[in-house]
């Protein structure tokens, strides 16, 4: 079946889409972030009249207003792509989409042409209190901005709240709050803004350190850092919090994701979460089968996190593959046969339609059976997969695990220096800790580093598929050349790469002026 | 009304006028959505199905057909 795909197509949209992406996320947890950092400087500023913190408000904005101008459309490039190079996937998710990217542009056309401009233009111009709404409605307008695409993101990864129209091939929203409520896409949200603030006030400390190393404005770093380790803190929290979340509702909606994520191959209960390993080689005759050289676990930790239990049954890879019936898991092969039953009906429908209405007739009523949709329809994606290796359906195992463990390990990490730099910024000891401010200047590239691998978990985990179980990647990309998207792909990482690099320029310089007084 | 209108134009043109590292950030704006907006769209990427056929019949009974193509 797959050998009907042009696999090199394939894999060139898929890193296409990968890389812009990843880039555009290179912009959008600052943002996000620091949007707020900004807000809580100016309230602070506000309340107490505090000249200073005007001048530390204005310096930060100031950072937020270039980051927000270099990344401000950057994510057009990703609806573009969704057009041109996913062309059958942008079909097949009908008015999913539609809605809460439309209430995205509004949000966003909105905050950007009157919230900001007050920001950068209102200061002396509208009253202390019209400025400070201003700038706390642009921190809440660019974070709901985010929602609705994060709302997308996560009914791809768990789709509901839907129904498949098979006469126009389209989904075909029944329920707003089932699509925009699930908790795929609470957690999703809460998970993805709250690390964006954690990145943010790992920004705001590892520039504030290099002023503190510098011996320059003391006074405004030293501030600084209080206010981003309490912000850092409150958000490191909240991520952790929510990536529990997360986690349960991979658990269960995605449990090859999840079992990818500690690359477990052999479901059991009572199973071991891998505080730290290194995986060996795979065996070639059972894929997803990796070797531990080195594996240090905590027994019964990945069935607590799963639901809470730590005697909750876990998948692993096997189970998933070859099926588990006293845990009630289809095979993949039984999966398949039920898949190839949803596409052949779908086929067969539309080959009826003009020439035997009775056959149409009939064949359309199952898509409006709920049980024939559950039974079948739920696996019309594994169908693409009948014949072929279960490897096919996995997905990279060991960069899903190393992903997700690094990610973790560097959480945990940003933990104990927020804290370390809430305790010395609030006891105003940390200018005499140099170790500790050089370590504080290398937070901001780890926290990029941590933000990047949560998408990559996110994303190489859910393979093959673009809507879970529903659509693989192989059926969601149009029919152009390879070349073409080679062409762009290479046009994508020059632009985003002068971009990158205009805007570390750009900043690199305002952060050298330091605070000052004036216009932004 | 008028003085309203009158006097968000100033606002925006005195906080335009006044802006320091915010002109070249403007720049790097209006040539970045020139870039993507003119040159990406226009030449490199067309909404396939908008521009290969007329109606949405057509586009879902292409669609209906790409994703049926088993053997």
């Amino acid at each position: 079946m797959l050998q009907n795909f042009d696999m090199s197509l394939v894999d060139w949209s898929r890193g296409q889409f990968a890389l812009t992406a990843m880039y555009h996320w290179l912009f959008v947890p600052l943002t996000l972030g620091l949007s707020f950092i900004v807000a809580i400087m100016e309230t602070i500023y506000v309340k107490t009249g505090n000249e200073a913190w005007k001048k530390i408000t204005k310096f930060w904005m100031t950072i937020f207003g270039i980051n927000f101008a270099i990344g401000v459309a950057t994510g057009i490039i990703l609806e573009f792509e969704f057009g041109t190079n996913w062309s059958k996937y942008s079909w097949f998710v009908g008015d999913i989409f539609g809605a809460p990217l439309a209430i995205e542009g509004i949000l966003a056309f909105f905050m950007e042409s009157t919230f900001i401009a007050v920001m950068f233009f209102g200061w002396e111009k509208v009253s202390k209190k019209f400025h400070l709404a201003s700038s706390w409605l642009t921190a809440i307008g660019s974070n709901l901005s985010a929602l609705w695409i994060l709302i997308a993101n996560a009914w791809m990864q768990n789709p509901k709240g839907m129904h498949f129209n098979p006469d126009t091939a389209r989904n075909e929203m029944v329920n707003f709050f089932d699509v925009a409520l699930s908790p795929t896409a609470i957690n999703k949200f809460l998970h993805t803004v709250s690390q964006a603030y954690v990145l943010a006030a790992l920004v705001v400390l590892a520039i504030s350190a290099w002023f503190l190393l510098k011996n320059r404005d003391l006074l405004f770093a030293k501030r600084s850092i209080v206010v981003g380790s309490v912000f850092g803190l409150i958000g490191i929290l909240l991520t952790i919090y929510t990536g529990d979340g997360s986690a349960q509702q991979v658990f269960k909606t995605q449990p090859m994701k999840f079992a990818s994520m500690e690359a477990l191959y052999e479901g059991q209960d009572h199973a071991p979460l891998v505080a730290f390993g290194i995986t060996g080689s795979q065996d070639e005759n059972n894929p997803g089968n990796y070797s531990f050289p080195v594996r240090i676990e905590i027994p019964g930790m990945l069935s607590f996190l799963s639901s809470h239990d730590a005697n909750t049954f876990v998948p692993g890879i096997k189970d998933l593959i070859n099926g588990n019936k006293e845990h009630n898991i289809l095979s993949f092969a039984e999966k398949e046969e039920r898949g190839s039953v949803a596409i052949r009906t779908l086929k067969e429908m539309k080959e009826a339609r003009d020439a035997d209405p009775e056959k149409y007739k009939e064949l359309r009523a199952k898509f409006e059976d709920p049980q024939w949709m559950k039974d079948y329809f739920a696996y019309f994606g594994y169908g693409y997969y009948k014949g072929e290796s279960p490897a096919e359906l996995l997905p990279n195992v060991a960069l899903t695990f190393y992903s997700f463990h690094l990610m973790v390990i560097l959480g945990f990490f940003f933990l104990l220096v927020l804290l370390l730099a809430l305790i010395w910024g609030v006891k105003d000891r940390i200018a005499g800790k140099k170790w500790f401010l050089w370590v504080l200047v290398w937070m901001a590239p780890l926290a990029y580093v941590a933000s990047e691998l949560g998408w990559i978990t996110a994303e190489v985990g859910r393979q093959p598929w673009v809507i879970q179980d529903l659509m693989p990647n192989v059926t969601a990309v149009s029919n152009i050349s390879a070349t073409t998207v080679q062409i762009t792909f290479w046009l994508f990482a020059l632009t985003f790469t002068i971009l990158a690099i205009a805007e570390l320029k750009i900043m690199f310089k305002q952060i050298k002026l330091g605070p000052k007084d004036g216009g932004h | 009304m008028r003085d309203f209108l009158i006097r968000v134009f100033y606002f925006y043109y005195n906080g335009f006028r006044s802006m320091t590292v915010g002109r070249k950030l403007w720049m790097i704006i209006l040539v970045k959505l020139f870039f993507m907006f003119v040159i990406l769209k226009i030449f490199f990427f067309p909404d396939l199905l908008k521009k290969n056929f007329s109606t949405d019949r057509e586009r879902s009974d292409y669609v209906i057909e790409s994703l049926t193509q088993i053997k």
